[in-house]
């Protein structure tokens, strides 16, 4: 699978009822890459992802998959091609990991193709990919809260679709499987050629894991590139309100943010 | 990709949930194969074993014996298998709104949709003087009027599960105090007869009862079929279930629909006869332990409960014979308890 599928946003207006979230935005997602969107709360980040997975129609502009206009493409074309794991996806009561895995399958299904080898051929490699084949008969609610999530992701891998965005998969997560899970989006780009967008909190994972990162501030993005270049003290005062340093962070070269905070302000300047 | 991934792990979950899902089925068809052959053995008048049999075979073998004939086939086979299409079709009814909404109270009989059908054939009985056929008529309007109304009050830039099950509810409540409104307007007669009608009956089951129910399953269940797909997606929530590709306005409003049509029509066939349509589905699944939806074992569910029910309300008493909804609800509302304090410890009901 080569990543040749091109998503972007030109002039995208996205709104909630009268609210508007996302204003005259314009982002090209950079194919085989790991694009990671990050701000503040209710600055519009998870908004987008809805917006560019087709789940929200904008109010002005449009999104591009291939050229063509998103929101007018079969639904379950778009399905083959852009993966998508919402904020907070529902297990059905008692479902097994295989069952809830082979859901991903569902737009590879029809009335005249039901379940074939190929299928259980993606399932099985899902579970590998997420390192969750030991769970495949236990049924997702006695699962911890990591395996879940990495079930999720499962399912979303098995749709074997180029383009995957994910909203904030490492939400409610120890911070060993938040690492655990930005490795595998990581692999998935790396060694498969997928292009993977993220939303996340947590900005200097964010900065480690990003190939090309996205800051917004209330529904506009204020930079956007690598994150060596991207991320200033002058980028994280403006996109959180905050004052911080940033320094070299010593496992993976890339920026990572000091915040500063009133009790240490001080110190800081030592 | 030149790794290859070892299938037989998932093919083995696979079939072991097949295989569950088989084995309910089986169990669920005997169990009510036994049901419908104990249906047409009990009884006042006795009737051997043979002579039952020789009564089924009649229209083929020409073999008639009068009075057996009548027994078997004029009463206790009409009343068994309105039994069985009507708990059918209570229970596909129920189960498809409980998976839709995602919530075991929203079953037609507690939203409110029940309740439309009786206050529609109260009205009928009371205000316009019916009775019969023209009541089921105006039942099945009430239940189609009243779903259609909660479908468009709870719509906000589309329906969510949470908001139909509270309209719903405070649906039935109105349309409760509608229903006695209109008992304080009538005649001790036809109070007798709308409240035989709201309880719920196979008493005065006729050949002819179950035909048009039967017709309407017809139709009903392939739709139900067609439309049942998307719920793979739809069970992850709706925003999964569009970014899987899956159509969910059109597929929930079909489904409604449908569900809809299975309950009006056997509101109509038999009235409202409570908690059928609520137990079967979580009864069904609780069997299946999560191998599957289970909309087959729940409509065999819901056949077997309204024939032991009924066996139950014809038989339980030596002088009495009690209307089937009187022992649906006494079971059905235990199970509502049941499953309300075990909710409210697991925290389960939304």
């Amino acid at each position: 699978m080569s990543a040749n599928h091109q998503l972007l946003a030109a002039g995208l207006d996205l709104a909630y009822g009268e609210r508007q979230i996302v204003s005259a935005l314009d982002l090209t997602l950079p194919p085989g890459k790991l694009t990671v969107i990050v701000g503040a709360n209710a600055c519009g980040k998870s908004t987008l992802l809805r917006g560019l997975a087709r789940l929200l129609t904008p109010t002005r502009g449009a999104v591009y998959l291939d050229g063509k206009p998103i929101h007018q493409m079969p639904t379950h074309q778009v399905a083959t091609i852009l993966g998508v794991l919402p904020q907070s996806p529902i297990a059905p009561d008692a479902i097994s990991v295989t069952d809830l895995v082979g859901r991903g399958r569902y737009p590879h299904q029809g009335w005249f193709r039901r379940w074939t080898p190929e299928d259980d051929t993606a399932v099985a490699e899902a579970l590998a990919a997420t390192d969750t084949a030991e769970l495949a008969d236990r049924p997702v609610d006695e699962l911890s809260g990591g395996q879940r999530q990495r079930v999720w992701i499962a399912m979303a891998l098995a749709q074997q679709t180029d383009l995957l965005l994910l909203d904030e998969p490492t939400t409610f997560l120890d911070i060993n499987h938040q690492v655990e899970v930005l490795d595998l989006l990581t692999d998935l780009v790396r060694h498969r050629g997928r292009t993977v967008v993220v939303v996340l909190h947590d900005l200097n994972l964010a900065c480690r894991y990003a190939d090309h990162i996205v800051a917004m501030k209330a529904g506009r993005i204020v930079a956007e590139g690598r994150p060596v270049d991207v991320v200033t003290e002058a980028v994280v005062k403006d996109v959180f309100g905050m004052t911080a340093r940033v320094v070299v962070d010593p496992v993976s070269n890339t920026p990572m943010i000091v915040p500063i905070g009133r009790h240490h302000a001080g110190k800081a300047m030592a | 990709m030149s790794a290859v991934f070892d299938t037989s792990r998932i093919i083995a979950v696979r079939q072991s949930a097949a295989m569950r899902r088989r084995s309910v089925l089986l169990g669920l068809i005997l169990a009510l194969l036994a049901a419908f052959a104990l249906a047409l053995y009990l009884g006042d008048y006795p009737v051997p074993v043979s002579g039952i049999i020789q009564s089924l075979l009649s229209p083929l073998t020409g073999l008639a014996d009068r009075s057996v004939d009548f027994i078997v086939l004029q009463v206790r086979l009409p009343r068994a298998i309105l039994a069985v299409l009507s708990g059918a079709s209570f229970a596909l009814a129920g189960i498809i709104f409980q998976t839709l909404l995602r919530n075991p109270l929203a079953s037609p009989d507690i939203i409110g949709i029940a309740h439309g059908a009786s206050a529609a054939a109260v009205f009928c009985i009371i205000i316009l003087g019916w009775s019969g056929l023209a009541v089921s008529f105006g039942a099945f309007g009430g239940a189609v009027l009243t779903a259609l109304a909660i479908y468009f009050l709870a719509w906000r830039n589309g329906v969510t599960a949470f908001r139909v099950v509270l309209i719903g509810i405070g649906m039935a409540a109105m349309l409760a105090a509608v229903i006695s409104y209109l008992f304080t307007r009538a005649r001790l007669n036809e109070v007798q007869q709308a409240m035989a009608w709201l309880v719920g009956s196979l008493n005065a089951a006729r050949p002819g009862d179950s035909i048009v129910l039967a017709g309407a399953m017809l139709v009903l269940i392939p739709l139900m079929i067609g439309l049942v797909r998307a719920l793979d997606a739809m069970e992850l929530g709706d925003d999964t279930a569009r970014a899987l590709g899956a159509p969910v306005e059109l597929t929930r409003l079909g489904l409604m629909l449908v569900a809809v049509g299975f309950a009006a029509f056997a509101t109509a066939a038999v009235g409202p006869v409570g908690f059928v349509a609520f137990v079967s589905g979580p009864l069904a699944r609780s069997l299946l332990k999560g191998a599957g939806r289970g909309f087959a074992q729940a409509a065999l569910v819901g056949a077997l409960v309204m024939l032991v029910s009924d066996l139950l309300a014809q038989h339980l008493l030596p002088t009495v014979q009690l209307p089937v909804g009187v022992v649906t609800g006494a079971c059905g509302a235990l199970f509502l308890l049941w499953l309300l304090m075990a909710s409210g410890r697991s925290g389960r009901v939304n």
